[in-house]
């Protein structure tokens, strides 16, 4: 090839600028994971140096009862928050896309205001609201005592789940909705026939936003949480208060294999729906 | 003519301010295939949609088997409809698909099986009923929209421009099968399009539509050579239209001068007419072109003037020519290609004669 000829695009990838561009934003995505997830294995109690191979810290989560206990909490909130989430984002998300209504500009501002509120000022909110207009009621048997978290983590993920569910029925083609009417289907049939399913591929991806994002967050959860409703991120940064042991790298290594085998099943379920749909209108 | 079935009663739609069906009336029969047509946006779609029961009449009243059903939800109503897009459910095999609206109705299972195996036998779709769509060509696709709409058995059929997606050959072969269902069925068709060769090919009877207004409702032969006035003239089928005044009007003759300075004779009276401004119309096809030497005479005594051939397409089973008569005007006349090659053909800048029959042009009142 000569020297003039612009490169092909491809091209680029053979050039070191690009390869040591790429090499660095990886080196700077991965290695602080990577280096999590050695030194779960490591022997040494400190943090610091590789001494030898173990396992033993696995085995030391799985005893903490402290640590499983805010695990299971952070897992249940999910779901329940996941559910809700995606119940109530749907919902929006249809009654924004079908009907027009007097103040629905205004409706659709309020819903986004949750995505964009810095999460410290969310998190305050939250602590001021449980603790002065709603207060939780304390000493529910669980998971009723997780109700405070569950419902500010639902308020901050359905928004999620309704923009993306919106705008995947912009894509919907409202000739099979009538079809559907004309062939005798309720209103409700409709919806369930024929809205639902269209929809399916949004609502697994929504789904999979809110349940990560109800399973990592912090900030939200520290204000609402009280002493014996303790979650698995806040549990985990009440440890590293003390030191960082590999213990935190172990239990830390689990939760991210948890949400990577999530993501990898819910983006497979979604590939389905979304290749069906497109082949299919 | 059969029994009425559609009673459609000065239905008005108003969008706004806008009319787009205004006081309309027609009476559609049983076993009818009807076609409304008419260019996009003349309504004949938001006409449909008030039978289907998808849009609602701002006015008037439609009843269908003597019912009012001018208030009645698409999903009460013995109608049943092919969409534009067919909207064949994706994420239903062929035979869901089909079988949707019975299962709505708690059909039994034997027989929703049944008559949806027959529906899929009368579109000719046997062995693709565990297909998802996805898997079908658009004939296909449409071929299911068809059963599952008939499995239904609907008193009425409505068809949203129903050829519009297919290629040129599907087309025509879906034209002959869809006329060939109808009557195999027997249930009653109604037919929007834009297409004036498919209505004219398919339907018993037609009615144009033009900015939201029915023009006229007729046979396809009738509504050919016998135009109420000049839209439909323009719109079915080709057409010169010559503007005059009436001269001669006797119950077997009149005399119309045109603009062109060439009367027009016509074999008919015409009533209520005299002093009114009137159009001829003469189809292409009507006009007879003879080749014209210097000084010669024309080949006869009226209905004919001389003219010049500007331009000629030739178009395969006909050849239409553009010929320029006095006033800069062109006529559009087409011949048959009878046989492969003509001795003397006609050639651009060829002096002509055009001439008709009294009974070629049809005379219009608006």
């Amino acid at each position: 090839m000569s020297r003039t000829s612009p490169p092909a695009p491809l091209d680029y990838l053979r050039r070191w600028p690009l390869r040591a561009w790429v090499a660095a934003v990886a080196f700077f995505l991965y290695a602080p994971l990577v280096t999590l997830i050695l030194f779960s294995f490591n022997e040494s109690r400190r943090n610091i140096v590789w001494t030898g191979f173990t396992v033993d810290w696995y085995m030391q989560v799985f005893q903490d009862d402290g640590l499983i206990e805010a695990f299971v909490n952070s897992l249940t909130i999910a779901a329940i928050s996941t559910v809700l989430s995606v119940i109530l984002g749907a919902l929006v998300a249809v009654a924004v896309w079908r009907f027009r209504f007097p103040g629905k500009a205004a409706f659709e501002g309020l819903l986004a205001l949750p995505i964009v509120v810095p999460e410290i000022c969310m998190g305050v909110a939250m602590l001021v609201f449980f603790s002065r207009i709603m207060p939780w009621p304390a000493d529910l048997p669980w998971p009723l005592d997780l109700g405070a978290i569950t419902i500010a983590h639902v308020s901050f993920s359905f928004p999620f789940v309704a923009v993306i569910v919106r705008a995947r029925l912009l894509s919907f083609n409202r000739e099979l909705e009538e079809a559907a009417r004309d062939l005798g289907a309720s209103e409700w049939r409709v919806f369930l026939d024929v809205l639902v399913p269209h929809m399916r591929p949004a609502l697994v991806a929504g789904a999979l936003l809110a349940f990560t994002l109800s399973l990592d967050d912090f900030v939200i959860t520290f204000f609402t949480s009280g002493p014996d409703t303790v979650t698995f991120p806040v549990k985990v940064y009440s440890m590293v208060r003390f030191s960082v042991t590999p213990e935190v790298n172990a239990a830390s290594t689990l939760l991210i294999l948890i949400t990577v085998l999530l993501t990898a099943i819910g983006l497979k379920l979604q590939g389905k729906d979304i290749a069906r749909a497109e082949g299919g209108a | 003519m059969a029994r009425t079935l559609i009673s459609i009663r000065n239905i008005t739609k108003r969008f706004g301010n806008f009319a787009a069906v205004d006081d309309v009336s027609l009476e559609i029969a049983e076993g009818e295939f009807f076609a409304l047509l008419g260019p996009s946006g003349c309504g004949k779609t938001t006409l449909l949609r008030m039978l289907a029961g998808l849009e609602m009449p701002t006015e008037g009243t439609i009843l269908i088997d003597g019912e009012d059903m001018s208030r009645v939800p698409p999903n009460k109503r013995p109608v049943n409809m092919v969409f534009q897009s067919y909207a064949v459910f994706p994420h239903m095999s062929v035979k869901a698909n089909v079988g949707y609206g019975l299962r709505i109705e708690k059909v039994a299972r034997d027989e929703i099986d049944a008559r949806v195996r027959e529906a899929l036998a009368l579109v000719k779709l046997e062995g693709l009923e565990e297909r998802k769509p996805d898997q079908l060509s658009g004939g296909q696709r449409q071929r299911v929209a068809l059963a599952r709409a008939l499995v239904k058995r609907p008193r009425v059929l409505l068809l949203d421009e129903p050829l519009s997606a297919l290629d040129a050959k599907l087309r025509e072969q879906m034209r002959s099968e869809l006329a060939q269902i109808q009557e195999k069925v027997g249930v009653t068709f109604v037919m929007v399009t834009h297409d004036q060769d498919e209505a004219l090919a398919m339907a018993t009877r037609c009615g144009v539509m033009h900015r939201g207004v029915l023009q006229q409702v007729a046979a396809p032969s009738d509504l050919y050579e016998y135009p109420n006035n000049r839209f439909v003239a323009d719109f079915i089928g080709s057409v010169n239209l010559f503007e005059g005044r009436l001269s001669v009007d006797e119950p077997d003759r009149a005399v119309i001068e045109t603009e062109l300075g060439v009367a027009i004779h016509v074999d008919h009276g015409v009533t209520g007419a005299t002093d009114a401004t009137l159009w001829a119309a003469i189809r292409p096809e009507k006009i007879l072109m003879t080749h014209r030497a210097e000084g010669a005479s024309p080949p006869q005594e009226v209905n004919v003037m001389p003219g010049i051939v500007r331009h000629l397409a030739y178009l395969g089973n006909e050849t239409l020519y553009e010929v320029e008569v006095a006033g800069a005007r062109r006529i559009k006349v087409t011949r048959s290609n009878v046989a492969r090659y003509e001795e003397r053909g006609f050639s651009g800048g060829e002096p002509v004669w055009l001439s008709w029959h009294p009974r070629a042009p049809a005379v219009l009142l608006s």
